[in-house]
């Protein structure tokens, strides 16, 4: 499948939708407006964008606790991720979840996850849904470099390559699982080497380059639909925030966060449509200008919401 | 009514097997399942009948086989998943606890996860401290699971039946001594509902309530305590989470002592619980002597045949604890 111009504009304002929501998400972690924890995934939006372009509406994503780029390339609804957020009502889960729960299942968004690695089996079951239903879809499992060092990354990943799931793993690589770096956590410097072990494909990609992303992933995506098994893909990118609100980040130097803001996967994708003249200045400027709007659009909803009642407390405990 | 002797074992064959083909979503997984037939020998059979598309043999990996249950059951599959020893769930608890229970509040409602969890309990085989624990204490914790223990066959078919049409992550938690077990049950399909109690004797003097395999043995200890006078009614709640209080409740009433017998460790076992609710209850005015709990010694099962019955409740313990109650 390639990629037409509205395609590449269209991915282009989504990394950028996910760069404004996280940048207001930042403000509002630190204005104490989101009253939980939260964690960004700026400098990382390129993975998002680029994977989940090359799936269709019907399949189906797991996330992770760095979970917003994922629910936004999934084609979330802003307003109802802002508001959940913001603990509110008319957010994803009506406010009992909260950035790391935020989950669509109609439309094929598994769900983020509080666990490091939690999502890795989901994502394996719902492989083996789309297989006993003959559905051809496939699914997308993102996670960290930190869940490649869990136990459920061994027995899922094997579990999917021994059943042929149609499962496309996607580590993100940021090289930090909170403050251990991957040079503390593993021997082999290339984590894509993993995948030999279950004897599936493993490969490593620019995590940066939004369309050598999509290609991989299209790849990965097709085998997956014609029953040829899953893949493992790791893309090495960089999160140009702290893991969290309180990070302190006393483990990477400031020109090591520097190095990699230059490489920005936004900036690089900018310049490349300019390049190709897909883009004109002017349509990026309605482009920001659009975002931004939406952004805004998003926050007011969220504030103007309500909370929920303290009569739904005890309800959705079990379901009927 | 036409009915069929089943054992325990053959009576969860029979629920997996109607099911199955009653449901095209109902599916088994688990470790050894499929040509051996589960450790215990209760799918024998269903892989020639079902197919190893629909009865999978998993790698041994506890996590992945309850996380991908969970998967499947979130995008509209109803699995049952065998665990083979309740020990091992201990292995898969991320997925049980911190996923499976959740998804359902934590996603708003939204989202529903189906699955069963059938894993043995108990003790009396001689596997010692890491095939032989009652955990379902640790379980009717945590909000969000079911948690279900048949004590015969009958019960055993209906409410597995019952548990595989949930929309709730159920764990279903057998008897290793109780398989062999027989019961006529009908032939004509039916189904036990979850969180409906049985009294599975009926009397006057004291109310026992067993769990498990312990309601056999009260059954047993009641005959001989009728013998002596004394009538036991005997309460089996068949299903934990949800429990039917109210069953307790009415023959506390009535009889004004209560005995709580089961097998898990006394100290934080489901019997604190129930002696709690009942004392929380309007049932507590009618108790004329305490609540007593007669339970599993607080420590891991031992080997030596003698030291294993020693840990756990036998039909002596139960004759003594009954009979100081009521003396």
């Amino acid at each position: 499948m390639t990629l037409n111009k509205n395609d590449l504009i269209r991915m282009y304002k989504q990394m950028l939708t996910i760069r404004r929501f996280e940048e207001k998400v930042a403000e509002f972690l630190s204005q104490g407006t989101i009253h939980g924890t939260g964690h960004l995934y700026i400098g990382e939006e390129a993975i998002a964008v680029g994977a989940c372009r090359a799936i269709e509406n019907e399949d189906y994503i797991t996330s992770t606790h760095r979970g917003h780029g994922h629910c936004i390339a999934k084609g979330a609804d802003l307003n109802k991720m802002m508001s959940e957020l913001l603990g509110k009502e008319t957010g994803y889960c009506r406010g009992k979840g909260g950035s790391m729960h935020i989950a669509d299942v109609e439309t094929g968004n598994l769900g983020a996850n509080g666990v490091v690695g939690g999502g890795i089996p989901i994502a394996c079951g719902a492989g083996i849904t789309i297989k006993m239903k003959k559905l051809k879809r496939v699914v997308l499992c993102f996670f960290g470099d930190g869940a490649v060092n869990q136990g459920v990354f061994h027995e899922s990943l094997n579990l999917a390559s021994v059943w042929d799931l149609p499962v496309v793993f996607i580590c993100e690589n940021n090289f930090y699982a909170m403050s251990t770096a991957t040079k503390i956590a593993f021997k082999i410097k290339d984590l894509s080497l993993r995948a030999a072990s279950y004897g599936m494909p493993g490969v490593k990609v620019d995590g940066n380059d939004v369309l050598k992303i999509y290609e991989e992933v299209i790849e990965a995506a097709s085998r997956a639909r014609e029953d040829k098994g899953p893949t493992f893909i790791v893309c090495d990118s960089y999160r140009w925030k702290g893991h969290s609100r309180s990070d302190a980040e006393r483990y990477r130097t400031k020109k090591e966060v520097m190095e990699w803001k230059k490489r920005c996967p936004i900036e690089r994708f900018k310049k490349y449509l300019l390049d190709k003249r897909y883009l004109t200045r002017e349509m990026t400027e309605q482009i920001e200008w659009e975002v931004n709007l939406s952004i805004q659009e998003a926050v007011d909803f969220a504030q103007k919401s309500p909370f929920p009642s303290l009569k739904t407390l005890e309800q959705d405990v079990y379901a009927n | 009514m036409p009915t069929v002797e089943l054992t325990y074992r053959e009576a969860l064959r029979r629920a997996l097997r109607e099911e199955m083909a009653r449901d095209e979503n109902v599916y088994m997984m688990g470790e050894d399942i499929a040509i051996y037939g589960g450790a215990f020998g209760v799918s024998l059979g269903l892989l020639e009948e079902f197919g190893p598309e629909r009865i999978k043999d998993t790698p041994l990996s506890e996590s992945v086989i309850v996380g991908a249950a969970l998967g499947s059951a979130l995008t509209g599959m109803r699995p049952v998943a065998e665990i083979m020893f309740m020990d091992f769930i201990t292995i898969g608890m991320d997925q049980l606890i911190n996923q499976a229970a959740k998804i359902h509040y934590m996603y708003g409602g939204k989202a529903c996860v189906p699955m069963v969890l059938r894993t043995p309990g108990g003790s009396g085989t001689g596997a010692a401290a890491q095939h032989s624990q009652s955990l379902e204490g640790l379980l009717c914790h945590i909000p969000g699971l079911k948690v279900v223990m048949p004590s015969c066959p009958y019960d055993a078919l209906g409410l597995l039946k019952s548990s595989i049409r949930d929309n709730n992550p159920v764990v279903f938690v057998e008897h290793k001594l109780l398989y062999s077990g027989r019961e006529l049950v009908p032939e004509k399909e039916y189904l036990v509902p979850l969180g409906k109690s049985e009294v599975k004797r009926e009397g006057t003097d004291l109310t026992l309530v067993a769990l498990s395999v312990m309601v056999v043995r009260a059954l047993k200890a009641a005959d001989k305590l009728a013998q002596e006078g004394i009538s036991v009614e005997i309460i089996d709640p068949r299903t934990l989470v949800p429990l039917d209080l109210e069953a307790i409740i009415n023959s506390v009433k009535k009889t004004h002592r209560l005995l709580i017998v089961h097998e898990a460790c006394k100290r934080g076992g489901f019997g604190a619980e129930i002696l709690s609710q009942v004392e929380e209850s309007d049932a507590f005015d009618y108790l004329d002597v305490p609540i007593r709990r007669l339970a599993g010694s607080n420590i891991p099962i031992p080997y030596s045949p003698g030291l294993e019955k020693g840990a756990v409740p036998q039909e002596d313990d139960i004759l003594g604890a009954a009979r100081k109650l009521v003396g």
